[in-house]
């Protein structure tokens, strides 16, 4: 009976936080005219979503800009790791002066929104000339606080132990990060990955200030683009390029969930 | 080679305001196994920590073969570690665990990246490596378990691992970190005879911190018992157990404790406890207050009254198979006494409620009011005098 009701509830907020989904698809599927007539229904009668999905990949260049996001989001999340975890394992594990100044600067810094600071990282990467590049869209970001805290807290529950094995083992400090916090960390680092390449794949803020040429649009700002050159009412074809985008990231999030999971079930390290 | 392999020499170490070791001084020579016993907190994993070059020293030395090596870090002095926890890599297999110091050892930066394999002279390497882990493995009895990983091993399997992991380095020195305290009884008294096995086979020095006096009289071939940042004792185990130091030393080692009743001196020489003189010709001034020690299978239980015997009160007789443990009270004692003796002569004891207890003269240990040991003056029989080893206990 219980498990009934927290059926029905469950799938009741499935469906709502799916339907704008839904409607997407369905949208996408339909010709323009059916996008404005009065009833409300999922199923087209005319089905023209081969002309809406030709749309989204002709009218701009579709192909470069899911490239774009693509580089930009993997390379954001690996320079990340590759900064963060060294910092976090020092944070953790090493005993040096001012290491609780360091982490409460770290903690500091989760504070402070890319919005406060755009203004000034507008002008320096102007000053360098990187503005319509894609090194723009990823070297403000290649320095993460969260990486930092979240990397610390999961390596501070490493236990010391291993960490004095791997020394008398022979190990140095960035083989100790690399060979041994890194694997076994990798939970947090898929938990990240997950935070990470959600935020920068979506992320339109950042992109609209850097970018104006559409060949180096990452797909939000390309969605942008191809509503004001094309499709101002075009719903159907703007739909269908809004599918485009937003697969990657439900696909990349479907597989990155498993390992995920499988991360978290990984025993512990003693027991 | 000195006769010294593994030489600290004034080592103090403090953890803000707590100071942990102060002044420890202990001489290992080539091939021995010694223990390092105390309660927990003693300082002992904090020692062999700093032997291992895992923590620096706040003052002293570590010597290794004559070689000052307090400055070395921990991978370049060559002793491999055991620890409790075992340790273990979780992500890789036995036999990675295994392989991964000798890979980190005998293979440059580059010869490490994945493509390296491909060249000849690491593939040579790194199958020499193999065969040297699969011929621990055997040693160990764990070849089957080469692909497994920690996880999937119990806990046995995992220690003995984690030895190979230590064994295969063909170390100057092992380490061992309480290495058998999370395996369950009947298991940690078989490992305990295994490893004692591969010290003698390995012929390394070993130096092994437990706090299980047992494992340490089991085991060692000295023992240096650890108090409060210390070292009380260091001699072999039936030394410690027949001639400790200190009462410390009698009250830490031993099972079930060792009977401690205050006594004071007298004019004649003698220990007064509750009127009745139970020692004689001890070298403290008269009217100084001492303990007498008393191991349970010295003391002796009688029904009957007479001169050197404490009155006291049977509690209950324990039957333990073999033995059997008597407990009393006595008036003005704060612990019980414990008296150890076949049941055969324990049976009788069970139909009087008041016994006498008494010991000889020669099986007393007399300690004085700060714990040290007092000496005996010669009076016919020979005087023992207690071995002091290690550093004399400042008081």
């Amino acid at each position: 009976m219980m498990r009934a009701l927290r059926l029905v509830v469950l799938a009741a907020g499935a469906v709502l936080v799916l339907f704008p989904f839904l409607f997407m698809i369905s949208t996408s599927l339909k010709p323009q005219a059916e996008v404005f007539s009065a009833g409300l229904s999922m199923i087209p009668t005319h089905w023209s979503g081969w002309e809406n999905y030709t749309k989204a990949f002709t009218r701009i260049p579709m192909g470069r800009i899911l490239l774009n996001g693509l580089i930009v989001c993997a390379a954001i999340v690996a320079f990340q790791i590759v900064f963060a975890l060294p910092a976090a394992y020092a944070l953790a594990k090493l005993r040096f002066r001012g290491r609780e100044l360091l982490f409460g600067i770290v903690l500091l810094g989760l504070l402070v929104p890319i919005h406060a600071i755009s203004i000034p990282l507008y002008a320096a990467a102007r000053t360098l000339g990187l503005l319509n590049t894609l090194a723009v869209l990823i070297v403000p970001f290649t320095l993460s606080v969260f990486a930092i805290f979240l990397f610390r807290q999961f390596i501070k529950a490493i236990p010391d132990d291993l960490i004095l094995a791997a020394r008398s083992d022979g190990l140095s400090e960035a083989a100790i990060v690399w060979r041994i916090i890194l694997p076994n960390a990798w939970p947090a680092a898929s938990a990240f990955a997950i935070f990470s390449v959600v935020a920068h794949w979506n992320d339109l803020y950042w992109p609209l200030i850097a970018i104006s040429k559409t060949q180096l649009a990452t797909p939000p700002l390309g969605l942008l683009f191809f509503r004001a050159a094309e499709a101002g009412d075009d719903y159907g074809a703007l739909m269908a390029a809004t599918v485009v985008i937003t697969a990657p990231l439900v696909l990349f999030f479907l597989f990155a969930q498993r390992l995920f999971i499988e991360g978290m079930t990984m025993t512990g390290l003693k027991g | 080679m000195s006769e010294v392999a593994i030489h600290l020499h004034g080592i103090a170490k403090a953890f803000g305001a707590t100071r942990v070791l102060e002044g420890i001084d202990l001489a290992v020579a080539p091939g021995e196994f010694i223990a390092l016993v105390g309660p927990s907190g003693c300082g002992k994993s904090t020692l062999l920590r700093i032997a291992a070059g895992l923590e620096p020293p706040d003052a002293g030395r570590v010597l290794l073969d004559g070689r000052d090596v307090t400055a070395l870090r921990a991978a370049d002095r060559d002793m491999a570690m055991v620890f409790q926890s075992y340790a273990l890599y979780p992500h890789l297999t036995a036999r990675q665990n295994m392989a991964l110091p000798l890979v980190m050892r005998r293979l440059g930066g580059a010869e490490r990246l994945p493509f390296a394999r491909l060249l000849p002279r690491v593939r040579t390497k790194l199958a020499a490596i193999g065969a040297e882990v699969r011929a621990a493995a055997e040693m160990l009895k764990i070849a089957p378990l080469l692909e497994r990983k920690p996880a999937q091993m119990s806990g046995g399997q995992r220690q003995r691992v984690a030895l190979g992991r230590a064994l295969v380095r063909h170390p100057r020195a092992f380490l061992m970190d309480e290495p058998l305290s999370n395996l369950d009884a009947a298991l940690r008294v078989h490992m305990r005879s295994e490893i004692v096995d591969l010290h003698r086979r390995a012929g390394v020095v070993t130096l092994y911190v437990t706090h299980d006096q047992e494992e340490a009289l089991g085991m060692a071939d000295r023992i240096a018992v650890m108090l409060g940042g210390r070292i009380l004792q260091v001699a072999a185990p039936d030394t410690i157990y027949r001639d400790p130091a200190h009462v410390e030393v009698a009250r830490f080692i031993g099972s079930p404790r060792i009977n401690l009743l205050p006594a004071m001196v007298n004019a004649g020489g003698g220990a007064e406890v509750g009127g009745q003189v139970m020692a004689a010709r001890i070298a403290a001034p008269v009217g100084s207050q001492v303990r007498l020690g008393i191991r349970p299978e010295h003391l002796r239980l009688d029904p009957q009254a007479g001169p050197g015997r404490l009155p006291v009160r049977l509690e209950r007789i324990e039957f333990l198979g073999a033995e059997a443990l008597v407990h009393c009270t006595a008036d003005g004692l704060a612990e019980g006494l414990i008296a150890k003796m076949p049941p055969t002569a324990a049976e009788p004891l069970r139909f009087h409620a008041e016994l006498h207890a008494a010991a000889d003269d020669e099986a007393l240990l007399v300690f004085d009011a700060m714990g040290a040991r007092v000496a005996r003056h010669p009076a016919g029989a020979a005087a023992r005098e207690p071995a002091h080893a290690g550093q004399p206990h400042a008081s």
